[in-house]
């Protein structure tokens, strides 16, 4: 009986052990204890659900009208023994559960620096994590190493061993960060950071990708996670440096248009404050940030005063915020600090504006031609009159 | 006059031929099937004259079985749209691979998942299980009808309204291509600038009044109309269940209303409660939804727990075992499901501290579940049961139901959440609750109580057929969706890399086709059914040898359901009756009270339509007159004081005499 089991499981097995199942069988130490629990608490929940599986088909059999050997007792409805194990096995294993899960999510909180590289081994003292950088655009990934000045976008790079420390956040709509060889995910919020510890111990090509639909080409918001042992990693850094191309405020207004299936690539070298912007929601310039505004609040507010605070909006990434009954499309301008209006004299020199301004969807599709969306004015030569540089 | 784009633009507001979805060649080819069929069954039925008898005897009822029975042809036909788009997602993703792009682009198919979640749980769901409860609720408790007969009416022309919206959508506009839920700020005007979440916004604000309302209807008839004797303690357990969904309904659809209000708010005068740089947050938006969210999934599976008791009970031939720990398991997790929400977004940056209490709270709910099917465990125990077609999906349920359970509680462990949040190993566990536990509910239900509402079983072969397709395609369908899900694929993909993971799909495709035998066949048996309805008929009115009181009465029930409100002395009622030799009174009956017929409510709910199609399209001035009109005849219908009429005696001694004749023709007193 038992070796006939083997041979009707065997094929079974064999099929499941051909597809690669990256989710039980990571390469990362996070994802490696994310798995140990997930097959704990399916071990735990066993102890009581294969029992009531045979149960079942074993009264379901037993009891059947036909067998008229089995003991009928129709007004047989309540016994305090049964009861009492009916309640308590379960809350028993729920107690086991819950302790394993108050553990374990204390200990994998995404925020929390890992405490170890892997199993059995320690942190190297002194080890400055790897800092990455991570905006969700509509429909690719940003990475960016601020400490080596680099970026790029779909492709994601990082040395086996070294602690990683991901701060997430997204352009437009909501994502989900998520490598699974590497780490569970995370959220990739508009206006909203999150974090993500991790850290791979194998070197090797991963995928990553987007788990939470954002819109058309969300099925081509994949990137490739290179764990790469120092050496690679470092001729990696060198070869994105040797690549060219700078990410400033300007050529990411033109990034982050919406667009599918974009191909990987690096910058050579990045604005240092663009992280900050984006999270902030303050790329453009003339934009007050987010934290310019919370601060604010936290003093009281401008009041009143604050209404009168905002710029009557003429381009945006998206044909957006232009609501029926709403007023005027507008946004809050940044008050000027001296910082700010020396960055201002030296945006009207150069204003960082894309140079197209043709109004898209946010699905990324041809735009129906009935539906027609205001455009910014232009004046007679086709120049954008920008409030800026007036 | 009709080239200039003003006038039209006052007219039409935005709705011009371009809206007309002309260039998708599957929609159009849908169109034109829909519109055939829709000729023929108009035709049809103007042919055999039956508008007038449709429209008197059923569309103005105010008569709780006959609305129960149309919520549930409602869901049914709800159910074909739902599954078409489901086999067509299920094609989509097994063909999509090597550079394939499949046979639909973005813009259909992410209209397609949505449509699927939203028809699914709102429009096939919602009005099988809210039907059921309909029918069956006063019967059990030996009510003559609902608390508000009227409004329960109005209740289902509402429901059926918003399924009016979202079927218009698939051939006037589009549908939301946001997934089910709508997040912000893709749901935002300036991600989704089209109507397609307008229709969504105005399809669940419409179906949902008629929701709530039906909610508030239920819950009166079951606090204040059961039978003299019916404690709270021996009402039977599927009208417990009813009570606890119906409770949660009107406690969690007002959060929905509320937040779909504030996403129009947002999407029409430009509000900023759902936008981040004025001040506003999306998070806002998802905890609210889920907030709905969550007790809405229990909304859905109490009344399928209380289904399967009374149907394990009745076929084990015993009393229910533990009835006590029973309602305590419904109440624990009524109130248990306000406490879970945040599980649905572990992933979305709470703490450490935060996940684990929703987690645990979540884990909680599983005790008074697993003590649920411990008890129909040992009803079956020492039971001597009778394999019809009920029972078979009960033991069907308790099989798949336990995987899915367990899969469930796995997700409610945040660190196991984090690797396993929106791949299809989630999705495998919705559907594995959902269609192992509601909809198999369903079914048991349906083949369980079709008797008393037809006076004829269901044919058993066909209903045979049924089962095992379903059994059998929801096993391969849903089990590659587990494996998927753990090799790391996420849900809502269009298209597809790897190639190693075409095999699963098209598993999974197979597993579709199955279940789509199992709806057809099922059809097939409501069809034969009909046909052999002579064969198949039922004269005593308790086909089962049931328990509980609505297999007292007759098969169908005369419209006044009980002759005489009868008194009750015990848990299972009719079993009890039965055991003391219970003598039906023959002689003696009175007039009896019932509500009058009304149109009120199909003109209402119609009005309703209007309103939020002229709302979704900016047809200003059509949205003012809808609304005006709407108000005005919600106040002219209440100066309508012809609401009520008797039934004179005699006439219930002709019903009841008739029943005494086939009683005792079939050899049977009782």
């Amino acid at each position: 009986m038992s070796r006939l089991r083997t041979l009707v499981l065997l094929p079974l097995l064999a099929s499941l052990g051909s597809c690669s199942m990256v989710v039980m069988n990571p390469s990362g130490d996070v994802a490696a204890q994310q798995r140990d629990l997930l097959v704990i608490s399916t071990a735990l929940m066993l102890i009581v659900i294969i029992p009531v599986m045979a149960l079942t088909i074993f009264f379901a059999w037993r009891y059947r009208q036909s067998n008229r050997e089995a003991r009928y007792e129709p007004d047989w409805d309540h016994s305090t023994h049964l009861e009492l194990v009916i309640w308590a096995v379960p809350l028993l294993i729920i107690i086991c559960l819950g302790a394993v899960t108050w553990m374990g999510t204390h200990l994998l909180d995404p925020y929390r620096p890992i405490g170890r590289v892997a199993a059995g081994k320690s942190l190297t003292p002194g080890a400055r994590p790897l800092e990455v950088e991570v905006v969700a655009l509509d429909w690719k990934w940003l990475f960016i190493y601020p400490e080596y000045g680099v970026a790029a976008i779909n492709e994601l790079a990082a040395p086996v061993d070294r602690p990683i420390t991901f701060r997430i956040t997204s352009a437009s709509v909501m994502n989900s960060f998520y490598v699974p060889a590497l780490a569970g995910q995370i959220y990739a919020m508009p206006g909203m950071e999150t974090k993500l510890h991790a850290v791979i111990n194998k070197s090797g090509d991963y995928e990553g990708f987007s788990a939470n639909y954002s819109g058309a080409g969300f099925s081509g918001m994949r990137f490739a996670f290179h764990g790469l042992n120092d050496a690679d990693f470092q001729a990696w850094v060198a070869k994105a440096k040797d690549g060219g191309g700078k990410l400033d405020r300007s050529s990411y207004l033109e990034l982050e248009r919406p667009s599918e299936n974009e191909p990987a690539r690096r910058y050579a070298s990045i604005q240092s404050d663009l992280y900050k912007a984006v999270l902030n929601m303050c790329v453009e310039p003339g934009k007050m940030c987010m934290s310019e505004m919370t601060q604010i609040d936290a003093k009281g507010g401008l009041g009143l005063a604050g209404i009168y605070n905002t710029v009557p909006l003429l381009y945006d990434k998206f044909a957006r915020r232009g609501t029926v009954f709403g007023p005027a499309p507008s946004y809050v301008a940044s008050i000027c600090t001296t910082e700010e209006a020396l960055a201002a004299a030296t945006n009207a020199a150069q204003p960082a504006l894309p140079t197209t301004f043709t109004p898209i969807l946010g699905a990324g599709l041809q735009r129906p031609p009935a539906m027609s969306i205001r455009l910014p004015s232009r004046s007679a030569t086709g120049a954008f009159r920008s409030p800026f540089n007036s | 006059m009709f080239d200039n784009p003003t006038l039209l633009k006052a007219i039409f507001g935005r709705l011009t031929l371009e809206s007309l979805p002309l260039h998708e060649p599957i929609v159009v080819a849908t169109f034109v099937v829909v519109a055939l069929g829709g000729i023929t069954l108009v035709g049809a039925l103007s042919y055999f004259r039956l508008w007038s008898y449709l429209w008197r005897e059923w569309f103005t009822s105010v008569d709780h079985k006959r609305i129960g029975v149309m919520y549930m042809v409602l869901g049914i036909v709800m159910l074909l749209r739902g599954f078409s788009d489901a086999i067509m997602m299920r094609l989509q993703q097994a063909m999509a691979f090597g550079g394939s792009e499949g046979y639909l682009n973005s813009h259909h198919y992410d209209q397609i998942f949505t449509a699927h979640g939203v028809i699914m749980i709102f429009f096939v769901a919602m009005p099988l299980v809210t039907g059921l409860m309909n029918f069956v609720v006063p019967l059990q408790i030996g009510a003559r009808d609902v608390s508000f007969p009227f409004l329960n009416n109005f209740s289902f022309w509402m429901t059926a309204g918003g399924a009016v919206i979202v079927m218009m959508s698939l051939f006037v506009g589009e549908f939301a291509r946001t997934g089910w839920l709508a997040y912000p700020p893709l749901s935002s005007i300036g991600y989704s600038p089209d109507v397609g979440v307008d229709y969504y916004i105005w399809a669940l604000q419409v179906a949902g009044v008629g929701t709530l309302l039906s909610g508030v209807n239920l819950v009166c008839t079951i606090v204040k109309m059961r039978a003299p004797g019916m404690t709270m303690m021996r009402m039977p357990i599927f009208t417990w269940t009813a009570l606890c969904t119906n409770v949660l309904i009107v406690a969690a659809f007002p959060v929905l209303t509320a937040v779909l209000a504030l996403l129009s708010l947002d999407r029409y005068v430009g509000t900023n409660f759902f936008t981040n740089d004025f001040g506003g947050n999306p998070m806002m938006y998802v905890n609210l939804i889920w907030i709905w969210g969550h007790p809405e999934v229990y909304i859905l599976i109490l009344p399928a727990f209380g289904i399967f008791s009374e149907v394990t009970s009745t076929f084990c031939g015993k009393r229910l075992f533990g009835y006590t720990s029973m309602v305590y398991a419904t109440i624990v997790i009524t109130i248990l499901s306000y406490l879970v929400w945040l599980h649905h977004f572990f992933t979305m940056g709470s703490g450490a501290s935060v996940n684990s209490f929703f987690g645990i709270t979540t884990m909680i709910i599983s005790i008074p579940t697993g003590a649920k099917i411990f008890n129909w465990l040992f009803t079956m125990y020492r039971g001597r049961i009778r394999f019809e077609l009920p029972m078979m999906w009960t033991v069907a349920f308790m099989l798949t139901f336990v995987v899915g359970g367990m899969t469930g509680v796995l997700l409610a462990v945040p660190p196991a959440d984090f690797v396993l949040h929106n791949s299809l190993f989630l999705v495998a566990h919705f559907h594995n609750v959902i269609i192992g536990g509601v909809l198999f509910g369903l079914f048991a239900g349906i083949s369980y109580w079709f008797p008393k509402a037809f006076g004829f079983r269901l044919d058993p072969f066909w209903g045979k057929m049924s089962f095992w397709f379903w059994i059998v395609g929801f096993w391969f369908a849903f089990m590659p969706l587990y494996i998927l899900g753990l090799m790391g694929v996420t849900r809502r993909l269009r298209v597809f890399d790897d190639p190693s993971l075409q095999i699963w799909f098209i598993i999974a495709a197979f597993g579709a086709f199955l279940i789509l035998l199992g709806i057809l066949s099922f059809l097939i048996q409501i069809f034969v059914s009909v046909r052999r309805r002579e064969d198949l008929r039922d004269d005593t009115g308790d086909p089962w040898d049931g328990r509980t009181l609505e297999w007292a009465t007759a098969s169908p029930p005369p419209a006044y359901n009980f002759a005489f409100t009868p008194v009750i002395h015990d848990g299972d009622a009719w079993a009890d009756m039965k055991k003391r030799g219970y003598q039906r009174p023959l002689t003696g009956f009175r007039d009896i009270h019932m509500p009058r017929n009304t149109g009120a409510g199909v003109i209402l709910a119609g009005l309703s339509v209007v309103l939020a199609v002229a709302l979704i399209w900016y047809i200003w001035w059509l949205a003012i007159v809808s609304f005006v009109a709407l108000i005005g005849y919600a106040i002219a219908h209440t100066f309508n004081y012809d609401r009520d009429f008797h039934i004179a005696s005699s006439d219930v001694t002709r019903v009841e005499d008739e029943r005494t004749r086939l009683l005792t023709a079939n050899g049977q007193v009782g």
